[in-house]
């Protein structure tokens, strides 16, 4: 048993934390609200992001679930927009458009199509990929996350079959834990700015953090992202054959925690910031707004549990 | 990452399983709670079992008696004794898991000698008096005062939640010796025989309506100054030593344990009726239950990646806050829904009515006693606040 990262995999999440902070700052993630930047969208797949579990010999980097958790870990601290995950996966069937968003077929929305270059749908007979004409669709006026643009779908076409019933059942396990590992980054960094702010701002002559009623909601953001993290860390490896118990729980106890992090530290993100968490300037909402949208795409934390539960 | 077992791991557990599967069998039945020299005598015999065995001391250095398990073994032997429902330290409680790993790392060789070997083949039984009445949470501002008489301590004070001091021989004290020094700088740590004469042993209730703990009374106690581990008025130093493997991984057998609870717990609202069929039809209980697993999942998983470090830096890391605090939580969560799916049938210390929901109301009752003991969790977020995080310290 060794839960250490290895010195590639520690090479790696340097690697994709220089590239975030290089090329996501978060002024240019705010100036995403209007549309996606392609050269930025370039360096991500420059940094190996969506070609990490292509084979070396297909030009990939032959790497891992473990791999891509540590990657989409460090997209998610620096809030990174776009279909993300869509695109990673495409990517690994040998799909080369650009950008691929990517829905299970009978979700009523999908999410940045209009920056996207093809739909890729998941059903139970397999992985469909499906070009943007071939939905019909209404924007969502004022999504929730405002890096999230949503379309409501009307019609789906059938699509071309790119790949079958196996993979479809496997991305149906990958696609939560990378969403899973981008949730704990969420986490993460919604803690880190909590502490910075009540680190910095002072009220009664002291800096809050300096109060018990702040240090606390600190210390529980935390705990809730550590034991996430383990759990989502746990739930790859085991998708990579070098578990120790059952895949699918751990995948679903990975999602859960990592939902409830990322959404109960974005909301207590918000109260640390007091009167500046409510304002749109302060970032701690865009956390929030991301994490409540990819919970939801995963089905909500009420699902999961659920899902726990049938296995008592 | 790697989360695998190794062949030698393997083999290591296929032994320790084949152990079991006879030793818990030829254990005599479990005595009543309240029957306190016959716990001491069913825990010790345990305890030699293991020591016969070659389990005893499972992860203390082979030179010192132990088995010199790696971390990763000895997650295995807790997983293992919790699956052949082998007894849990019991009374060897405070010898094993913080005074021996103490003496260990601080105590002379003559210290060592004398109680490590006893300690392992469960022929001495310790009990902790570190808290007292106005020093719980604010160990330091300790006031037991012990004053230098020739090659003598003489001890006068009152300790309190000193688990097993009447069936103890042992006790391992902080005590005042500098009242002029800063608090933390004025505590020496002391061996205390148990029956030196001065002491009075007066146990006290709990909301369990047991005796685990009790108030302990130092009438001009003479210890010896060899009894003394670590130099005069660095006794915080060493208490902090003690403390970092109360919280490593003393709490882990309690995970297992917890996620048996869990699946008992769902069995149980599988029998309990609620109108036309049972409280698991209710997708709420349903849902709470679920949840719980995967917390005790993650603490799992957590226990790996902190085992890990540990194993590479050779000292438990602030896991163990992370751990305490999130594993308290989950326990006040369980027992909580516990009582709510049992209703009626909790309300007795005993199964009632073929209802094994004793184990859940003990459960319950116990949970309450994870959050306060060993630092309460409020204590745990000032550390992790503090030490992780970097916030301001509280004062002191």
């Amino acid at each position: 048993v060794n839960f250490d990262l290895d010195a590639d995999e520690r090479a790696l999440q340097g690697g994709i934390r220089d590239v975030c902070r290089g090329v996501f700052p978060m002024e240019k993630v705010r100036a995403m609200e209007s549309g996606l930047d392609r050269a930025a969208w370039r360096a991500l797949s420059e940094a190996g992001v969506f070609s990490l579990r292509v084979s070396e010999d297909q030009g990939g980097l032959g790497l891992g679930m473990t791999h891509a958790a540590i990657v989409f870990e460090e997209l998610g601290r620096a809030l990174v927009p776009g279909p993300l995950v869509g695109t990673h996966c495409a990517r690994t069937l040998s799909i080369e458009e650009e950008i691929v968003t990517m829905c299970a077929r009978g979700d009523a929305f999908v999410d940045h199509l209009g920056d996207a270059d093809a739909v890729a749908t998941v059903d139970a007979d397999g992985v469909w990929l499906i070009s943007k004409s071939e939905i019909e669709s209404v924007p969502v006026p004022q999504p929730l996350d405002p890096l999230t643009p949503l379309n409501a779908v009307k019609a789906l076409a059938q699509g071309k079959k790119i790949a079958d019933e196996k993979t479809a059942t496997a991305i149906s396990l990958q696609a939560p834990v990378l969403i899973s590992a981008f949730l704990v980054g969420i986490a993460s960094a919604e803690t880190d700015l909590a502490v910075a702010y009540a680190k910095d701002r002072q009220q009664f002559g002291r800096v809050i953090g300096s109060f018990q009623a702040i240090k606390h909601i600190c210390a529980d953001m935390l705990t809730r992202a550590e034991v996430a993290r383990a759990a989502v860390y746990a739930a790859a490896v085991h998708l990579d054959g070098n578990g120790d118990g059952d895949t699918a729980r751990a995948v679903n106890g990975a999602t859960l925690l990592a939902s409830d992090a990322a959404f109960l530290n974005g909301k207590a993100c918000v109260q640390v910031h007091g009167g500046m968490g409510f304002t749109w300037e302060i970032d701690a909402h865009l956390y929030l707004k991301r994490a409540t949208a990819l919970s939801a795409f995963l089905g909500g934390a009420d699902e999961h549990a659920e899902a726990m539960a049938a296995y008592l | 990452v790697d989360l695998r077992y190794s062949e030698s791991d393997e083999r290591f557990r296929a032994e320790l399983r084949a152990w079991l599967s006879t030793a818990v069998p030829s254990l005599p039945p479990k005595p009543g709670p309240h029957d306190w020299d016959a716990r001491r005598k069913y825990d010790t015999t345990w305890q030699k079992m293991l020591h016969e065995a070659g389990y005893a001391g499972i992860n203390w250095p082979a030179e010192y008696g132990g088995r010199g398990a790696s971390p990763t073994e000895h997650l295995i032997f807790l997983e293992e004794c919790e699956r052949a429902g082998a007894p849990y330290v019991g009374v060897n409680f405070v010898g094993l898991l913080h005074a021996g790993p103490t003496l260990i790392a601080e105590g002379t060789s003559e210290q060592k000698a004398a109680h490590l070997p006893k300690i392992l083949s469960g022929d001495e039984v310790w009990c902790q008096g570190f808290s007292e009445p106005g020093a719980g949470s604010d160990l330091a501002s300790l006031q037991t005062r012990a004053v230098r008489d020739g090659d003598h301590y003489v001890v006068n004070g009152q300790k309190i939640w000193t688990s097993f001091a009447h069936v103890a021989d042992f006790g391992e004290l902080l005590v005042r010796t500098d009242p002029e020094a800063p608090k933390h700088k004025g505590i020496t740590w002391l061996i205390l025989p148990m029956d030196a004469p001065g002491i009075e042993v007066r146990p006290l209730r709990t909301i369990a309506g047991s005796s685990e703990f009790s108030e302990v009374f130092f009438n001009d106690v003479r210890i010896p100054v060899e009894n003394r581990v670590g130099e005069e008025n660095d006794g915080w130093r060493v208490a902090m030593v003690t403390f970092s493997f109360e919280r490593g991984t003393a709490f882990v057998g309690e995970l297992l344990h917890s996620a048996r609870l869990v699946e008992n717990l769902a069995q149980i609202a599988r029998k309990i009726p609620r109108g036309e069929g049972t409280v698991w039809d209710d997708a709420g209980v349903r849902r709470e239950l679920g949840h719980i697993a995967a917390d005790l999942d993650g603490l799992w998983h957590l226990t790996k990646r902190t085992i890990t470090e540990s194993e590479r830096t050779g000292v438990p890391g602030i896991g163990g806050s992370i751990f305490k605090l999130y594993y308290s939580e989950v326990r006040h969560k369980l027992g909580d829904l516990a009582i709510r799916i049992l209703g009626t049938a909790g309300l007795s210390h005993e199964d009632v009515a073929e209802m094994p929901a004793a184990d859940h109301v003990r459960g319950w009752i116990h949970a309450m006693s994870i959050s306060i003991a060993a630092g309460t969790s409020q204590i745990q977020r000032n550390i992790l606040s503090e030490r992780v995080l970097g916030m301001p310290k509280e004062p002191s």
